[in-house]
């Protein structure tokens, strides 16, 4: 790489170590309340037989919804980028929607359909139907919700990969399944890995699926303790331990990625590869793909349904209140680009000056997204209250607090754009004499845009959700789609709650399916221009004619 | 990142721009900030009428009743609410030993028909009664199948037919009521029998209804009013309450109570709005569309409410409900949460 001026590397390092700084305030929070509880009591809370009961709970809820998550979203990324299945496009958005379905509906639905005595068990007439409560319960209902972060990210990885690489390997007699171990999984590693970190880290931070299905984690403890004993230094304690844990899996990842270079993903040179012939197998693959969205999507709707049908008669409208539309969506939209502008710097740091600082900047980013809502919220309270009064329950604070909560969202995906530009294009752009603003804006940003577009969908998608934090920091009267479906159905208006759930799903899928259906077209297009327009990249990284001529 | 820079400074812009105009009515004398624990859909229509009697402009966050009162702790001095409006009296408790309410007129407090409506203090009020009852599934259960006492829920016949909400408001109120009522060990060895029992914990009423009516548990610990909104949605619903006699530990009677915030910019107009709350009218929305109990005087409660027509309340002090976190202890170390 050629030598930076420095004064360009400061203002990245700064706007990073801002966007960190902002990022670690409820850090900050949870050490000076447990500071305030005193080391003793902390340590007594820390050690306890109950905390380590919850912490056993908890990882092996994490672990599991994680390894799930990988194992349904890998093949369906294969059965969706690699092979002839029918309805393939549809599919290929149809799989990523339960994402729009929060966890404190999906659960409520499935208890609904699922739970002993439930629709189901009276649609097929059988008095009880194993419990779904409790562990088991909780990991459904978390990996259905949650398993499209790891599709999303191993689909995109897929769609860049080079099958010239698999083709060679099969050329040497290699089996698909080795193939796949030896030449595929390496390079999906990354995507896998950022993937199934954001949902291990979102399982540790979820309530809605743990309390509807009553299994004890952390965040349920944490919650527990502030209903009820309102004490906020215990509290405190078990919210620095989750840090300390997303920290621990983080650096994991983060060792896990640093072999990623050795795969670093060139360029654009990726074409579209003949698409496997699934033949027998395309009965159970649309089966598996057919339960799974039963499960994931058609049941929570149903049940929706179920109740909106019974509101609309006792005269609840069917489409909630325009302004419950567009507080969601504006608040949402907000979020999805402040965010993704405040990852743009970290993901650069990360990316192009590796070392402790990028380390910790990283780290700090991160340090909040397995917290609860309601601990960053609370944060952001007493900071808002006390520091800036005259910002304290103002949207900009919202949509801060949004923004904190979702950075590692868009940081992942920024991330994972920029691993595909070649520093090389860039370094070009620069000794040709370009300023680096205008490198930036010409070079670096046309080519960062899938990564921007993703990122900030996923925030978009993941506020319109939440609760907590809305509840605690929105300014007041400010009502948003999620905290009516909550207000109704925390005083039983299940009826009344129905319309807001139907109008949260439908708005998050639109915006998802639009952006899933351009990438699929950008992506088919550039491959067409590739193979068309720059013969010369593609002499590097295509396989030779001759081996097409023999497939 | 010329390019990145523009839209995040509009973007900023814009939020600065519409937080502006969403708090510019916070401050001024003629605006309350209420946090209210009750749901918009129970509240909203009878503070609407007060905002309207009044001439204030009152703007309400919802939230859950700890959660609000988490917000006023953390808040501290710089708090914009002028009112607390919680769903139990424990929470009211706490805030009130936390020195955060202020003493309330007289004229006020002399209005409720009980004096256990009103906090020992004088700093918070009754809005509104609800009773604790418990719901039983009318196709598996007839009300002679139901035991004389609440507290005869410990026999091994109800073992894995009792649904409860241990970890919520209402529910830790009235386990701290009986505290109260039959003393700490009592309702310690009480709360082990029925954990015995394997009662199926669920997070709120709510979802205690549904699975009554859906079987999964034959009768479930509630308040009063949630069945009847349940009944308007379908006639059919195959629940029902059942009251237990008055000075039953069963028969308690829980507030959903408010009081004004010490930091309040303008507790005046803080207290008029709680006085419109008391008003008659007011009392009898509550009563005729929330199914709640009345705590004024003339008011008079739903006509359909079966067999509660006073607000007796089993003797106990006040003051002790403020103590919910002995009752959370004791939840835990019998195994309950």
């Amino acid at each position: 790489m050629t030598p930076r001026q420095p004064s360009d590397d400061r203002a990245l390092r700064i706007a990073a170590l801002a966007v960190g700084v902002a990022a670690a305030l409820p850090i900050g929070y949870l050490v000076w309340r447990t500071f305030e509880y005193g080391f003793s009591a902390s340590v007594d809370v820390a050690t306890s037989g109950r905390t380590l009961g919850l912490l056993w709970s908890t990882l092996k809820l994490a672990v599991a919804v994680t390894a799930s998550s990988v194992v349904i979203a890998v093949p369906i990324a294969w059965l969706t980028v690699r092979t002839n299945l029918p309805g393939r496009q549809v599919w290929s958005i149809v799989t990523v929607l339960p994402l729009a379905i929060p966890t404190y509906v999906g659960s409520w639905a499935f208890i609904g359909a699922l739970g002993p005595r439930g629709m189901f068990a009276s649609l097929l007439g059988i008095e009880s139907i194993p419990s779904i409560y409790g562990f088991w319960g909780a990991w459904a209902s978390l990996t259905l919700f949650s398993y499209p972060y790891v599709l999303l990210t191993v689909r995109s990885a897929w769609m860049r990969l080079d099958p010239g690489l698999e083709e060679a390997s099969r050329m040497l007699g290699r089996s698909s399944w080795h193939t796949f171990l030896k030449v595929v999984w390496p390079q999906l590693r990354p995507a896998v890995s950022s993937g199934a970190l954001l949902v291990s880290l979102y399982s540790l931070s979820d309530f809605g699926a743990v309390a509807m299905m009553r299994y004890d984690t952390f965040t349920r403890e944490i919650y527990l303790q502030y209903r009820g004993a309102l004490e906020r230094g215990a509290s405190a304690v078990l919210g620095l331990m989750l840090v300390v844990l997303t920290v621990t899996v983080l650096t994991g990842e983060q060792r896990l990625r640093r072999r990623e270079d050795l795969h670093r993903l060139h360029g654009s040179g990726a074409r579209t590869p003949q698409p496997v012939e699934l033949g027998r197998l395309r009965v159970p693959a649309l089966a598996g793909l057919g339960l799974l969205t039963t499960l994931a999507l058609a049941v929570p709707l149903g049940v929706i349904s179920y109740w909106l049908v019974r509101g609309v008669r006792a005269g609840e409208p069917v489409w909630p209140a325009w302004s419950l539309i567009s507080n969601s969506l504006s608040v949402s939209l907000l979020a999805a680009a402040v965010a993704t502008i405040a990852a743009v710097p970290v993901a650069m740091i990360i990316r192009r000056s590796p070392g402790r600082f990028a380390n910790v900047i990283e780290r700090l980013s991160w340090s909040g997204y397995a917290l609860p809502g309601i601990v960053v919220a609370l944060a952001l309270v007493y900071f808002g209250a006390n520091a800036v009064p005259w910002a304290y329950q103002s949207l900009a604070m919202l949509v801060f607090a949004y923004s904190i909560l979702f950075l590692p969202q868009a940081i992942g995906a920024v991330r994972s754009s920029l691993l595909q530009v070649t520093p090389s294009l860039e370094e070009a752009s620069l000794l040709l004499g370009a300023q680096r603003m205008t490198t930036f804006r010409k070079v670096l940003l046309p080519l960062l845009r899938p990564g921007l577009g993703a990122g900030a969908g996923l925030v978009f998608l993941t506020t319109m959700k939440e609760l907590p934090a809305t509840l605690l920091l929105a300014p007041t009267g400010f009502s948003t789609l999620a905290t009516r479906i909550w207000n109704s159905t925390s005083e039983g208006f299940l009826g009344r709650s129905a319309g807001p759930a139907l109008a949260l799903v439908l708005l998050s899928s639109l915006p998802m399916a639009i952006l899933l259906t351009r990438s699929q077209r950008q992506g088919a297009r550039r491959i067409g221009e590739t193979g068309r327009d720059q013969p010369a990249e593609n002499a590097k990284h295509d396989v030779p004619s001759e081996v097409r001529l023999t497939r | 990142m010329a390019m990145a820079r523009v839209p995040l400074s509009t973007t900023l812009a814009g939020a600065c721009a519409l937080a502006v105009v969403v708090t510019s009515c916070g401050g001024d004398n003629n605006s309350l900030t209420l946090y209210s624990g009750r749901g918009e859909d129970l509240v909203q229509p009878a503070i609407d009428q007060c905002a309207d009697r009044l001439n204030v402009e009152i703007n309400v966050r919802y939230g859950d009743s700890a959660e609000m009162l988490l917000l006023l702790q953390e808040e501290g001095d710089n708090t914009p609410a002028a009112l607390y409006y919680s769903q139990g009296a424990g929470y009211l408790g706490i805030l009130s030993a936390d020195g955060g309410l202020l003493p309330l007129d007289e004229k006020l407090t002399s209005q409720v028909s009980d004096a256990n409506l009103v906090s020992p203090a004088n700093d918070w009020i009754g809005i509104t009664g609800r009773a604790r009852t418990i719901v039983y599934n009318t196709e598996a259960l007839s009300e002679s199948d139901l035991p004389e006492s609440f507290v005869d829920f410990t026999d091994p016949k109800w073992s894995g037919r009792i649904g409860w909400a241990p970890t919520n408001a209402s529910f830790q109120d009235h386990i701290t009521a009986l505290r109260g009522l039959l003393g700490d060990d009592a309702t310690r060895a009480w709360l082990t029998a029925i954990v015995e029992n394997e009662p199926v914990a669920y997070e709120k009423n709510t979802p205690i209804l549904e699975a009554v009516a859906s079987g999964e548990v034959d009768i479930g610990f509630v308040n009063h009013y949630y069945l009847y909104r349940f009944l308007a949605e379908d006639p059919d619903f195959p629940v029902a309450n059942h009251f237990f006699d008055d000075g039953d530990p069963g028969a308690l009677i829980n507030v959903a109570g408010a009081g004004v915030i010490t930091h309040s910019k303008n507790p005046d107009a803080a207290q008029e709005a709680l006085e419109c709350l008391l008003s008659a009218d007011i009392q009898e929305y509550f009563a005729s569309t929330n199914y709640e109990l009345p705590v004024v005087a003339g008011a008079e409660p739903w006509s359909e409410l079966p067999s509660i027509n006073s607000l007796t309340l089993p003797e106990f002090d006040l003051n002790l409900l403020a103590d919910l976190e002995g009752t959370v202890d004791m939840l835990v170390d019998v195994g309950a949460l």
